[in-house]
């Protein structure tokens, strides 16, 4: 059967027998970076694509409908339209962290990438502190918008991305207590032995009322750190221009926009690897015909179905809900997500020490 | 221990409502009934504005390229901003008599608030708006018209 | 660091038009709010004094578009009152539906942009799928969708279209299921609810002082609804409550405007089934003067209270115009209204004030 498994297992067997070890490896390794790249790019467009639909839809329209059969060319052109574009470097900036800002953000979306699993056995990168990884990696972003906020010299990017970094930095906390709740289920960091121990069931279903509590909290954090509406106060249209990257135009505006989209892929993924399962089929405790049926659905499809449906669920809330004004934010964070995190994390760990789920 | 009711009241209340809004916004999405839009330049054929709509104003001629204008200009008297400007000739009729007739009627139509005042001013229902809504053109001289067509005269029986 | 000076300039998405603001901020708190104004002004009023008396009111369509019908049926009271013209119950009736029906349409795209400034930008395509089918029903009769001119001194130019009746009552049954979907979506929202309590709070007093009318006044306490305390046409016979509230904050002024539309549809739902027979136009000398004098009436717009002022000469076109805007003196309370709060607070008082800058520069 065509799978990704047996692709890569392929192209092993093919290199280790015309090449030497070390050039085997580099080639594998120039591979996954241009699939990484050109997985990048795909999803930007087909993100974007989705997200005008979406948000079309919900607005009792049509949306793009006219560039390409039933609108599918219209990210192409508008890529090509940001291409084409001047980028303009304002008078005082910073050339260099001006230019560097983007690729920094880029660059943490990138490395993230590495240990999600795609499809059964088919992780880049399956270290053994697996989540804790993925959280200290999280954290590269904010880097890159502070940077991009500094180096603009100008006043409104920097008062927004002031308020993105405060932001970011705020709900990493919600983050990172929703992912260890689901760590003290399974009792390890590592993320295909996450998925492993989902074989009879997804946690989601098997750790009842706390794992139900850590999604909404995760969901909520993660739709915060990437700075998405309901909480996009910071570069939100309607007020003081655009917030970090109003300074920023053309090819460096492309990919600012590009990493805001794929960042939304990551941590959709990471939700759906740590609590709907990843890869693994819906299975039911012991029925066995019950799973062999779903077995036969190829995992890297399952895979993919539930990040798209975390991700609509992000686009739900964007087009449904309005701004949080930046104190509102801080104050849900702190007053209320944090100490249900924090107490919900107590009622995980006794469930787990007690045996109390299924 | 009213302070953890309040609480817990309130995360209960903001989530409930949360999503009853979004249940709202996910009947629409799955609903694609609901959706107004109209696919413009192809259904011109199925357009069909209704018959006061105030488009441009036209001098409706009959089959024998006649017109009900005399001439009198109280439209051009009644336009509030100089769009109509109306050029009279004399002409002599059968008897021998003079009497006036319209030469040309100049209607300037980037200057026409559509107010509908020249209409209403009209003795002899002469003008009346057409239903057009699509002027654009790339040559503004386009926008000079002039109403009655070459050759037309006036009608047998309008004063 | 010190005060930051920031223009919010005339170009911009959530200003309504062309506003000028100079915000001084201190940090993330407004400590003055300068509004600077005259980017669409078009001297109306003095384009005014060279117009007669039958052309001068499609002019005032342009001016406040969204109550463009309202600002008609003053310029044609003003006349009537001059000329002490009596207009037939017909038109009278006519008149009044249509006034509530713009109202209504008024209201619709006022919730509508008041959620796309608080971040929904949902509502506001949904407003317009509801204000569509008035603007339809206005197409029908009037002609036109915004600037209708269909009122003259003595009453409508056209008879309405006999399919006017059914396509009201229609749109009213529509809209009445739609309502409770506002409720859902905006109204109940904590995240709306948050946005708007507390926020931009004027008191009764500071409300009469500036001058403020309309929905404005009337969510901090004041009684203020001109087709209640001088009624025109047929208000004096129509039952229907002043919406009021006492908070004076965003979240009242929001309630007060939904309350009015809930009052509007009464006031639609008495008219419509009993429209007598008779003319539809008063008949009038050819030319119109208005005798030497100074005459002024007042009418309630979307907005807040519409004033018409005419200076004559005798002669027939007026010596001089001059229209009182509800939302100049609207505009003057923001400064009051904003100081202290934040700068996101700001775009949420500007949607609740529900200004039209063409209707204060003119």
């Amino acid at each position: 059967m065509i799978s990704v498994e047996n692709i890569s297992k392929g192209i092993h067997r093919t290199l280790s027998d015309h090449l030497s070890p070390m050039f085997t490896t580099l080639t594998e390794l120039t591979i996954v970076g241009i699939f990484v790249l050109t997985l990048f790019a795909v999803l930007g467009l087909v993100l974007v694509f989705m997200e005008r639909k979406v948000s079309a839809y919900m607005q009792i329209r049509l949306g793009p409908n006219r560039v390409g059969y039933k609108g599918l060319a219209q990210t192409l052109a508008d890529t090509i339209k940001l291409v084409v574009k001047e980028g303009l470097t304002p008078n005082g900036a910073d050339k260099f962290l001006f230019n560097l800002a983007p690729f920094i953000v880029m660059f943490g979306a990138m490395l993230l990438m590495a240990p999600i699993p795609f499809a059964r056995n088919s992780q880049i990168w399956d270290l053994n502190i697996g989540v804790l990884y993925i959280t200290a990696v999280s954290s590269i972003s904010v880097i890159g918008i502070l940077m991009a906020g500094w180096s603009s010299n100008n006043k409104y990017s920097l008062l927004g991305a002031m308020r993105s970094g405060a932001q970011i930095v705020s709900y990493e906390l919600s983050a990172g207590l929703a992912i260890i709740s689901i760590v003290v289920l399974t009792g390890s960091l590592k993320i295909s032995e996450i998925i492993a121990s989902q074989e009879t069931g997804w946690w989601l279903f098997r750790g009842h009322i706390p794992a139900l509590i850590s999604f909404v909290i995760f969901i909520i954090a993660v739709t915060a750190e990437t700075n998405r509406a309901p909480f996009d106060m910071a570069e939100a249209e309607s007020e003081l221009t655009a917030g970090f990257h109003t300074e920023y135009s053309g090819m460096r505006f492309a990919l600012f926009f590009l990493a805001e989209y794929v960042n939304i892929f990551i941590v959709c993924a990471i939700g759906a690897t740590l609590f709907l399962g990843g890869w693994m089929p819906f299975h039911i405790g012991n029925w066995a015909g019950f799973n062999h049926l779903m077995d036969f659905i190829p995992s890297s499809i399952w895979f993919f179905g539930k990040t798209f449906f975390l991700i609509f669920v992000i686009m739900w809330f964007r087009w449904t809900f309005p701004r949080l004004r930046i104190d509102q934010l801080l104050n849900l964070e702190w007053k209320y997500l944090l100490p249900i995190g924090m107490f919900n994390l107590l009622l995980m760990t006794i469930i787990a020490i007690m045996g109390w789920y299924f | 221990m009213s302070f953890l009711r309040n609480y817990i009241s309130t995360v209960y209340n903001s989530v409930r409502s949360l999503l009853i809004g979004m249940r709202r916004t996910g009947y629409y999405f799955t609903h694609h009934k609901e959706i107004i839009t109209q696919n413009y330049p192809e259904n011109r054929d199925q357009l069909n504005l209704p018959e006061r709509f105030k488009g441009e104003v036209v001098m409706p001629h009959n089959d024998n390229n006649e017109h009900r204008c005399t001439g009198c200009t109280a439209c051009e008297l009644a336009c509030p901003n100089g769009t109509i400007k109306i050029i009279t000739k004399f002409d002599i009729s059968p008897e021998g008599k003079k009497k006036k007739a319209i030469d040309t009627f100049i209607y300037h139509l980037e200057l026409c608030t559509m107010c509908n005042l020249c209409i209403q001013a009209c003795p002899t229902d002469a003008i009346k708006m057409a239903q057009t809504f699509e002027h654009s053109v790339y040559d503004r001289s386009e926008f000079i018209k002039t109403l009655n067509k070459p050759d037309s005269k006036l009608m047998e029986g309008v004063e | 660091m010190g005060d930051l000076i920031i223009n919010v300039g005339p170009q911009h998405p959530s200003t309504h038009g062309v506003l000028h603001l100079v915000i001084t901020l201190n940090g993330e708190t407004v400590k003055k709010v300068e509004p600077h104004l005259g980017y669409i002004h078009r001297s109306i009023e003095k384009m005014c004094e060279s117009l007669t008396y039958r052309q001068f009111i499609y002019v005032t369509s342009r001016m406040d578009y969204l109550s463009s019908h309202i600002n008609n049926h003053a310029c044609a009271l003003i006349v009537e009152k001059g000329l002490q013209i009596e207009v037939p119950q017909r038109a009278q009736y006519i008149r009044v539906l249509l006034d509530e029906l713009t109202r209504i349409a008024s209201h619709q795209l006022w919730w509508g942009a008041m959620a796309m400034d608080v971040g929904a930008i949902t509502p506001f395509f949904h407003a317009f799928r509801e204000r569509e089918v008035i603007n339809d029903i206005m197409e029908q009769t009037c002609g036109a969708r915004l600037t209708m001119n269909f009122m003259v001194p003595g009453g409508c130019m056209y008879d309405i279209h006999p399919d006017f009746v059914k396509s009201v009552k229609d749109f009213m049954a529509f809209f009445r299921s739609k309502l409770s979907e506002y409720d859902e979506m905006v109204t109940n929202n904590p995240i709306f609810q948050a946005r708007m309590k507390d926020v931009g709070v004027i008191s009764k007093e500071n409300a009469i002082s500036y001058g403020c009318s309309g929905p404005v006044a009337r969510a901090a306490g004041v009684v203020c609804d001109v087709r209640k305390l001088s009624p025109y046409d047929v208000y004096s016979q129509v039952n229907f409550e002043e919406a009021l509230e006492t908070e004076g904050d965003c979240f009242a002024r929001y309630k007060v405007r939904m309350k009015e539309m809930n009052e509007s549809m009464r006031i639609i739902d008495q008219l419509i089934d009993n429209i007598p027979e008779g003319d539809f136009q008063a008949k009038t000398k050819a030319v119109l003067k208005l005798p030497k004098g100074d005459y002024y009436t007042n009418v309630e717009t979307a907005r807040g209270d519409f004033g018409v002022y005419i200076v004559s000469e005798g002669a027939t076109t007026p010596y001089r115009i001059k229209f009182r805007s509800p939302g100049f003196c609207n505009l003057s309370a923001l400064d009051h209204m904003t100081r202290g709060s934040k700068i996101g607070d700001l775009v949420a008082i500007m949607g609740s004030l529900d200004l039209v800058i063409p209707d204060i520069d003119r």
